[in-house]
């Protein structure tokens, strides 16, 4: 703490913060297995990706052989799978899920309508596309996407999860540098 | 002195698999009251077909739920061919009745691998999910997608079935004979299973009536209601297809959540035996009246009047309304009556006396569609005016039971 004192005096508290952000991420990292657990969010799809998430479950596509798990909620999450416009009853919902999530976390979008819109264009009732709402990660494009297609996206996200990893520990080596 | 508790439940919820919140007044561990809130992913789709010619809003009804997407579509080119009175090629009707038992066996063996998930019977989930691949490879082999198949247009079908595909069916069917016989019994004879299921979630016969459940809902209460066999459309007014009830399987109608299970399970091996007659039957000709899109669509913009189209979805009726004006390219107007909304009503009574933890059960045994029932809802629907529309709804749902009665269906 007294190091991120002295840095918010040097630069100021908006640098403080990410250096913090980047810290707390940093212990997170260590304590975090590399196998993800993951949850999903309905935000308005129209089952489709919903049910070939479900048959990534299944034993044919088997998820769990890669270590990952659907979890039935965020706090545990490390990955959130949002599908579906974003309706605007589901903005506030999906904003909640996202808060609860602990850092470090990656989103992956399942779909046509989630990514672009696709042909739920010009609606009343929709704020969507997801990446208006919440930062998005990883895209999975296809209506529904097949379960392979699925599974890779997740399996990116352990990319950028490794990518963040890495970007948090530099600041990490100059720190002890510093001290 | 009891004291009664609010649990909500939902919209985003582990037991559910889209948004819906329930609100269950508790008195210890028993449900007292429900009261539902939807709507929570009312897309206004039917709005968005305003500005969409026909053919553009074949493909955004196959967006209205990825489950029984076909229905949808089918009940859509339906109504439109209803009034536009383009004529479909027998071959095209049985291809269009061969997709729909594919669908409902994909969506019955889903819901009951779900039901077991609901229970904590997640071998039995793992099973069904497992079996259910093999008809998803059929539907993939056909159509090239294996959710939303894209198959169907104004007319006909887009895909023809190759000798290929006939054989390949006729395995599948062979293999479900040999395979879901054991997944049946595994769930239907374990007494924990029965245990968790009879007498959960129950509507009585007159409930269901009075509340307008329909499709499987409506059969595990014992009512004896098919459109397959009281409004048969396509390759159904050639085959005989009699209503699955518990009754001739138990003896008697409970109409809970067990009796549910196996009028799904049954109507799997009904839609097995329907394929089987599909194929045998299936006539040579044309799958198709006219390729040419741009022809259909010429046709179609002289077009004016109101159609319809109801079709038996695997979750009951799926009923579809459709306007055009002619010299207009767009759709006029555009009405959808999901199946799971008119079974969502009776879901209070279900709950009902039950215990908090059968809710996520009741819930998964209408075999809820949310993302069907949304654009049914009217966009003013808040706090008192939702009891409202409620109310309107319950009406013209009996209304709907009446004109079922008068003609002739058993419903009694």
């Amino acid at each position: 703490m007294k190091f991120c004192d002295k840095l918010c005096n040097k630069f100021g508290d908006k640098f403080c913060d990410k250096i913090g952000e980047m810290l707390k991420m940093n212990s997170m990292l260590k304590i975090l297995p590399k196998s993800l657990w993951v949850t999903t969010c309905n935000s308005g799809s129209c089952n489709g990706c919903d049910i070939e998430i479900v048959a990534t479950l299944s034993p044919r596509y088997d998820i769990e052989r890669f270590g990952m798990k659907l979890v039935g909620t965020p706090r545990h999450a490390d990955v959130l799978i949002v599908t579906g416009p974003v309706t605007r009853f589901m903005h506030d919902k999906l904003l909640r899920v996202y808060n609860q999530m602990p850092d470090p976390k990656v989103v992956v979008v399942v779909g046509n309508c989630g990514s672009s819109g696709d042909v739920f264009y010009k609606s009343y009732n929709l704020v969507g596309p997801v990446d208006n709402v919440i930062s998005v990660d990883v895209y999975v494009p296809g209506c529904p996407p097949r379960p392979e297609a699925i599974i890779e996206g997740v399996a990116k996200a352990v990319l950028k999860l490794e990518a963040i990893e890495k970007s948090s520990r530099a600041p990490e080596a100059q720190r002890e540098e510093a001290v | 002195m009891s004291t009664t508790y609010k649990v909500p439940i939902g919209p985003v919820h582990v037991g559910l698999k889209e948004p819906v919140t329930a609100w269950l007044t508790l008195d210890g561990e028993r449900i007292m009251d429900a009261k539902l809130r939807l709507g929570a992913i009312h897309r206004g789709i039917e709005f968005m077909a305003r500005e969409r010619n026909p053919i553009q809003v074949i493909y955004l009804s196959e967006r209205i739920c990825g489950i029984c997407s076909f229905s949808h579509v089918l009940a859509f080119i339906r109504a439109i061919e209803d009034l536009s009175a383009i004529k479909v090629p027998p071959r095209g009707q049985y291809i269009r009745s061969l997709v729909l038992e594919l669908e409902r066996i994909h969506s019955h063996i889903l819901w009951s691998g779900v039901a077991c998930y609901s229970i904590g019977f997640d071998s039995a989930f793992h099973l069904g999910m497992e079996m259910r691949e093999r008809v998803m490879d059929l539907l993939e082999l056909l159509t090239g997608n294996r959710v939303n198949y894209g198959v169907a247009t104004f007319g006909g079908v887009r895909w023809d079935i190759t000798p290929e595909f006939a054989k390949a069916t006729r395995d599948m069917i062979k293999f479900y004979r040999r395979e879901f016989t054991p997944f049946r019994d595994i769930v239907m004879e374990d007494p924990i299973a029965q245990a968790r299921m009879r007498g959960v979630g129950v509507l009585t016969k007159e409930e269901a009536v009075r509340y307008s459940a329909v499709g499987p809902v409506a059969r595990a209460s014992g009512l004896r209601v098919d459109l397959r066999k009281s409004s048969p459309y396509e390759a159904y007014s050639d085959m005989p297809v009699e209503p699955v009830v518990p009754q001739d399987y138990f003896g008697a109608a409970h109409g809970d959540v067990l009796d549910r299970f196996a009028v799904r399970v049954l109507e799997v091996y009904q839609s097995l035996d329907l394929l089987e007659k599909i194929l045998d039957g299936l006539p040579d000709g044309p799958f198709v009246a006219e390729t040419n899109l741009n022809k259909v669509l010429a046709s179609l913009k002289k077009a004016e009047g109101v159609g319809w189209g109801i079709i038996e979805a695997p979750r009951g009726d799926d009923t579809h309304i459709v306007s055009l004006k002619g010299g207009e390219d767009n759709v006029l107007w555009w009405k959808v009556r999901a199946p799971t909304y008119a079974s969502a009503v009776s879901w209070p009574l279900m709950f009902r006396g039950n215990e908090l933890a059968d809710a996520p059960l009741i819930i998964n045994s209408l075999d809820p569609c949310v993302s069907c029932m949304e654009r049914t809802l009217t966009t003013n629907a808040h706090g008192d005016s939702n009891i409202i529309t409620k109310q309107e709804l319950i009406k013209r749902c009996r209304e709907k039971t009446d004109t079922l009665r008068a003609r002739g269906g058993e419903t009694r």
